[in-house]
């Protein structure tokens, strides 16, 4: 069982395996990849460029960038993808990356 | 290269409205929107959940399939996921979608691209937990996922709409931290006339703040001093209200003080925009057919100023009746006519809107922070950078950019933009008109050098 997430999804819907920083997670196919990450107890999407401080989703709508994750090698904003089979997401790194692999 | 009479930007209200109604007078229409089906914000994803949470989120939400159905007509080409990130003169609308660039002409354009939830920079806003209370409700509708424990911040109705959802969904909120005074609500008592023409919202304003009491939401109203606390996420809020000072620990917080336009696109084409005071931002001009001062361009829904959305859904179909009657679709006996009661239906819309602006004005703190609050989270400049930028003779926002980078990163000053012209505007004692704003330029939206290497060839050849 993953950690306690903040957040409930009210429905079950059929799911597919998504790695994440090499983690297999469970997520509802089709589903948002912001909204599904979140709810999977995902809290930090990527380090910032100038500070290496830690974001996640913030607008939900695709215009504050704060769910930049690399999908496939590609940046992309994780609000504005839908959850398919295989994804491989991995958290943009910002300056923290380079001393701290985490 | 495909030419059309209209297209329109955003599959929101306004913009289903529009299609639908320019459409059924004989115009060939395309809708690109972000998004994979079409709602907008307000009406996201209405098709698929209004059967599965229609329940939640009330019939103002699944109001959105009669809209939706407008688009189901022939001559309307609706390209959904469609990442818009230029528009030049002629009109040519350049976007991403599925991995490739693509381009389409257009005749006349109606910009119908929404709202933006107003920046609400606060200490510790840029923390993993701390979202907008429109990112919260995004998250209820479209994928059915609830915060557990989440505060709520701010002031507007919004709030206590989705403060009312989550008590329907089984997740009322940990608390309701509100901003706004019992002087506000005495201000806005002179409006209450106009407001009462309008007399549903005020109904439906006193059902939700019934919903929010009866599930026992703790609300501090006249909050100050707000800040979220954290390092590596949010995990309480700080603030002083009624002379009392509080910390409640959550692990989410939703912040909400009211929606602006989303002006990008219009202001990438050069439109102008002016300051509306009430409102507290840019609203672009626009005459009483929502066509903005460049010919052709059109301008409707919230992205035109705030009404709401059924106020989009009007503005909308207004704007297509007179893009019907310009370019020869419709009479213009027959375009009065059928506007004669559109009109009644805005003002009815708008009749509450000065009660609810005056009622629940934006957060003071959070429109000009104090120094260490970071306001462009995308390069973390702070509100002392700015202030301090202007001592050094720095007095419109693009001159920040050359400064301190504030309004260069990926969001492009969407959630800076105003912040920083508040800042400007107020050390150098001069207006927000007179202070202006970022100059916007395409791309509009980030696209890769693959995205435009796919471009179909036959649209790169009458490009160049």
């Amino acid at each position: 069982m993953k950690t306690a997430s903040p957040f409930l999804e009210l429905e079950d819907t059929p799911r597919v395996d998504v790695s994440f920083e090499g983690t297999t997670l469970r997520l509802p196919v089709g589903a948002n990849l912001a909204a599904s990450l979140l709810a999977a107890g995902v809290e930090v999407f990527r380090h910032t460029p100038v500070s290496g401080a830690p974001r996640a989703p913030f607008c939900m709508m695709g215009a504050c960038f704060e769910c930049l994750v690399e999908v496939d090698g590609i940046a992309r904003q994780a609000c504005m993808i839908d959850v398919t089979e295989g994804l491989k997401v991995t958290r943009a790194h910002g300056r923290e990356a380079q001393n701290d692999a985490s | 290269m495909m030419r059309r009479d209209l297209v329109i930007i955003g599959a929101g209200p306004a913009g289903m409205a529009a299609a639908s109604e320019a459409a059924g007078r004989g115009l060939s229409v395309s809708i690109l929107d972000e998004q994979p089906r079409a709602g907008g914000q307000i009406y996201r994803d209405v098709d698929r959940v209004a059967p599965l949470r229609g329940d939640i989120l009330g019939p103002e939400y699944t109001h959105g399939t009669s809209l939706t159905a407008g688009l189901l007509q022939d001559a309307i080409d609706h390209i959904c996921g469609a990442v818009v990130w230029a528009i030049e003169e002629g009109f040519r609308i350049s976007f991403t979608r599925d991995g490739s660039g693509a381009q389409i002409d257009a005749d006349r354009i109606l910009l119908a691209t929404g709202a933006l939830e107003r920046p609400m920079p606060l200490p510790g806003w840029t923390l993993p937990g701390v979202m907008t209370a429109g990112a919260g409700q995004i998250l209820l509708k479209q994928s059915g996922v609830v915060a557990r424990h989440a505060i709520l911040v701010g002031s507007g109705p919004l709030l206590y709409l989705i403060a009312a959802q989550m008590v329907r969904a089984g997740t009322p909120p940990t608390a309701m931290i509100e901003t706004q005074t019992r002087g506000n609500m005495i201000h806005a008592a002179r409006h209450l006339g106009g407001a009462l023409r309008g007399w549903r919202y005020l109904v439906k304003g006193a059902r939700m703040l019934a919903e929010i009491t009866r599930a026992r939401v703790p609300r501090y109203t006249g909050a100050t001093g707000i800040s979220i606390e954290g390092t590596d996420k949010a995990r309480a809020v700080c603030f002083t209200s009624k002379g009392c000072t509080h910390r409640i620990p959550c692990d989410t917080v939703m912040l909400h003080h009211g929606v602006v336009p989303n002006t990008q696109a219009a202001r990438s084409m050069g439109v102008k925009h002016t300051w509306e005071t009430t409102q507290n931002c840019f609203i672009p001009q626009t005459d009483d057919w929502f066509q903005s001062g460049i010919e052709g361009v059109f301008i409707a829904g919230d992205g035109a100023g705030i009404g709401g959305a059924k106020a989009a859904e009007f503005a909308g179909r207004l704007a297509a009746l007179q893009i019907a009657c310009q370019t020869g679709h419709l009479p213009q006996a027959d375009r009065d006519q059928s506007a004669t009661m559109l009109h009644r239906q805005l003002a009815y819309e708008k009749a509450a809107r000065p009660f609810l602006d005056a009622a629940y004005p934006p957060c003071t703190e959070a429109l000009l922070p104090e120094d260490k609050t970071v306001i462009c989270r995308c390069e973390e400049v702070t509100a002392g950078d700015i202030r301090r930028f202007a001592k050094l003779g720095c007095i419109g926002p693009n001159q920040t950019k050359a400064f301190g980078r504030a309004g260069m990163g990926p969001c492009q000053g969407r959630y800076c933009g105003l912040s920083v012209t508040a800042l400007l505007a107020q050390a150098n004692d001069q207006t927000p008109d007179e202070t202006g704003y970022y100059r916007i330029r395409p791309p509009l939206k980030p696209v890769t050098l693959g995205e435009l290497a796919a471009m179909n060839d036959s649209t790169l050849d009458a490009t160049e």
